[in-house]
């Protein structure tokens, strides 16, 4: 057992480094750093540069396109981009669809969309939660029925999904929908890729509290798609549901944004005056808070490690997953909390973006311009992804036994 | 004792209550928000004038019904149920509470107009550098012939982009943050040399910046002795913090019935979601916190003449704080995912209540006001 970087593990992240350095688009540098709002070829194109370089899906195979690293390598990938603050793949075709292709799809749906979904050239979205099923996904009603029209067989599908995250943008998405009735839930679900310009569907924008635009409803009114379409056998969807929530929960940890989280709280606490000429940073009770999130991030970071290492070891991500999920998603939360609290008076005011008219007259730091609204939408982590509470149920099954 | 209101309050509560049933249902609240200016001053008109109940809390010498903090506090549980964005800490509690206890014309020409609803006050006690300290006061006021020039910036004043006078403390004397040397101010909000930058908050109330740039005033607006204002900008933000409290309970117990009536409707699995015990077990914390809440508001109202003051107050605040922050945090995450957007009530008491867990003193200062005093 050794903690220490190899030579090899330390070259690597040097060249990690210095390709972030050298390739990350100066113009997204400015939009992050100035809270400008990141348009749909803003989010994809540092995915895209990483994608000429076969970095774009670390935990992928080789033989589709990964790059082929060790746990420790996709670890210390993880790492510098963190530090580095690079806008990340979009989870839902990286993380999510393209395992579920690669392992479970035919070899023309491998043809098709693991290119696109490696390039960054497509952008998929998940048509999973309904207004009815959230937490009790396997309830899930929207219809999908058999027909044939001249001799070829589609799914007619019928129903609405809801919290779709950025299906505004969305070329494809993949849905699990219902294809029979009369069975126990789990086994009548069947998993499909549809092409989002397929006439019948709609895309509705859901507002959330911090004001922004990024989950939607999506209605499909009489949605015609091909059976070629279906992922796995019809009816065994709920197996590629669940392959894909252990998968998408593995990344939901966050360790090395976290880290970079609680750099960028003490660069803020050490700047922010506490009202007796100190900084924040400074006030014990602020100090023993991070101190804290960070022992907590610690304990986080080594769990994580030795999922990795586990998974190096050809066991795929299981119900521990769920564990990584809500601590993870705790100290995200938590993070963001002292964050507003370092803000103080000025976690009220809100406004996006710069405020209008001079800067000769400011409305307090900039850092808390996005706090209160980050604290707001962060609850959504405990929320998605398979409740906290969901996940607390699944180790309580799976690993407890109970 | 006696944990009884009287008539008159129990009466202020219900005119209130039914009143801001009608007036600031969901849609209404976020109608107005989306107005100009962020408000309906109708509002304030009405509270003054069709219920005429912005008077209560203060002495009759100037047109009050001669009541006090308690009944502030029955007004500002009803305030927080509709999770309202009007001025009444600001104006009434810190704005009529400074004036009458400064007294003299200035008080006797604007507290009747403050009954009326036709005085609005915002009131600027800290600044960017002083966070929750009211004596780290950088803002100065110099003598000037026989009145006096301010300059300084005065941070997130609350209703100041309509108020009508601004309450601020300058200092006349003395070192950044030394007690000695604060003196209070009334400044008409329209006064040369007075520059404000408006701009709304994330739970619906508007503030403003304000910038003092060789504003010129009269003699007449300092108020009270000068340099000697700090014990009594104290006493102000006292009063405040528990308006603020008594808001903050109301909040809480709305929210927490909020999620009471969707965990009961809300099924998952086959039956409500409140029939997990888990659920169960949160609605009953929650519950617990507003039983607090309710708690510390009255014992911290009660004893805002007490001469441990800060102390009470502070365990109020306090206890509040971090009670506020628990429920609004539980109930979004029993309400799942409607719970973090704006279509839902429960949303838009959550964003209420973080808010105020950051003003008139944070958990922190809260608690190290209290460890100083142990």
């Amino acid at each position: 057992m050794d903690l220490a970087f190899s030579p090899q593990e330390t070259a690597f992240r040097d060249e990690v480094r210095k390709f972030i350095a050298e390739n990350y688009p100066a113009h997204l540098r400015g939009k992050q750093d100035e809270g400008e709002e990141l348009g749909r070829e803003d989010m994809l194109a540092w995915h895209q540069i990483l994608a000429t370089k076969g970095w774009a899906a670390p935990g992928w195979p080789k033989e589709y396109g990964g790059p082929g690293w060790t746990a420790t390598e996709r670890y210390i990938f993880s790492e510098e981009s963190a530090r580095a603050e690079t806008i990340p793949p979009l989870p839902f075709g990286v993380n999510m669809v393209g395992p579920v292709i690669y392992t479970f799809g035919t070899p023309e749906q491998k043809a098709q969309h693991l290119p696109g979904i490696l390039s960054g050239h497509v952008w998929w979205c998940q048509g999973y939660s309904e207004p009815g099923a959230g937490s009790d996904l396997a309830s899930l009603r929207t219809r999908a029925e058999r027909v044939t029209e001249d001799g070829k067989d589609y799914y007619i599908v019928n129903g609405q999904k809801t919290w779709t995250t950025l299906a505004q943008h969305a070329d494809w998405g993949f849905f699990l929908v219902r294809t029979d009735p009369t069975v126990k839930p789990q086994e009548g679900i069947s998993f499909l890729l549809i092409d989002m310009k397929t006439p019948g569907i709609t895309v509705k924008p859901i507002i959330t509290l911090g004001g922004e635009h990024e989950v939607n409803e999506v209605w499909l009114d009489n949605v015609k798609v091909p059976v070629e379409n279906r992922v796995y056998e019809e009816n065994k969807g709920w197996t590629c549901a669940k392959f894909l929530l252990a998968h998408e929960r593995t990344g939901i940890a966050g360790v090395a944004r976290s880290k970079r989280g609680i750099e960028r709280l003490k660069e803020i606490a050490a700047a922010q005056p506490d009202g007796n000429g100190q900084p924040l940073l400074s006030n014990p009770f602020f100090r023993r808070k991070v101190a804290e999130l960070e022992t907590d991030l610690t304990a986080l970071e080594f769990t994580e490690l030795r999922t990795l290492a586990g998974e190096a070891a050809g066991k795929g991500p299981g119900p521990e997953s769920s564990l990584l999920k809500v601590k993870g998603t705790e100290i995200q939360q938590r993070l963001t909390e002292l964050v507003l609290e370092a803000a103080g008076n000025y976690a009220a005011p809100y406004f996006r973006g710069f405020p209008e008219g001079s800067n000769a007259y400011p409305i307090g730091p900039e850092f808390a311009h996005r706090a209160a609204p980050t604290y707001f939408n962060m609850r959504k982590t405990s929320i998605y992804g398979g409740s906290n509470e969901i996940q607390r149920n699944i180790i309580a099954k799976m690993v407890l036994g109970l | 004792m006696d944990f009884n209101f009287s008539e008159t309050q129990v009466m202020l509560r219900d005119t209130l209550s039914r009143y801001l049933a009608d007036t600031y249902d969901f849609d209404k609240r976020a109608a107005m928000l989306r107005r100009d200016g962020g408000r309906d001053p109708g509002v304030w008109k009405a509270l003054a004038t069709e219920l005429g109940i912005l008077g209560a809390a203060l002495p009759e010498a100037y047109g009050g019904f001669g009541g006090g903090p308690i009944d502030s506090m029955v007004l500002m549980e009803e305030f927080g149920r509709a999770i309202a964005v009007e001025p009444y800490v600001a104006t009434v509690v810190q704005g009529a509470g400074a004036l009458v206890e400064t007294g003299g014309a200035v008080a006797e020409a604007l507290v009747p107009g403050i009954i009326a609803g036709e005085v609005i006050l915002g009131a600027g006690f800290y600044e960017p550098q002083g966070r929750y300290n009211p004596a780290d006061v950088a803002t100065t006021a110099k003598a000037d012939g026989a009145g006096w020039v301010l300059n300084g910036h005065k941070a997130v004043v609350v209703a100041a982009p309509y108020a009508t006078h601004l309450l601020v403390s300058a200092r006349t004397g003395g070192g950044q943050r030394e007690a000695d040397g604060v003196s209070l101010f009334l400044v008409e909000a329209g006064q040369k040399g007075v520059v404000r930058r408006d701009y709304p908050c994330v739970d619906g109330y508007m503030a403003s910046e304000i910038y003092f740039e060789n504003a010129a005033i009269g003699a007449e607006a300092l108020l009270g002795a000068e340099g000697g204002a700090l014990p009594l900008i104290g006493k102000l933000l006292d009063h405040a913090a528990m308006a603020q409290c008594a808001e903050a309970t109301g909040a809480m117990k709305k929210l927490h019935e909020l999620t009471l009536d969707y965990a009961k409707q809300r099924k998952q699995f086959g039956k409500a979601i409140g029939d997990f015990q888990v659920i169960q077990h949160r609605l009953v914390d929650m519950f617990m916190e507003a039983e607090q809440a309710t708690s510390m508001t009255l014992m911290g109202t009660l004893r805002l003449d007490d001469a441990e003051r800060p102390k009470w107050v502070s365990q109020a605040k306090a206890k509040i704080n971090k009670g506020a922050r628990a429920l609004g945090q539980w109930a979004v995450q029993t309400h799942g995912g409607i719970g973090i957007t704006q279509e839902l009530p429960a949303g838009h008491y959550f964003k209420r209540l973080s808010i105020i867990e950051t003003q008139f003193g944070d958990f922190d200062w809260h608690m190290g006001r209290l460890e100083a005093g142990l």
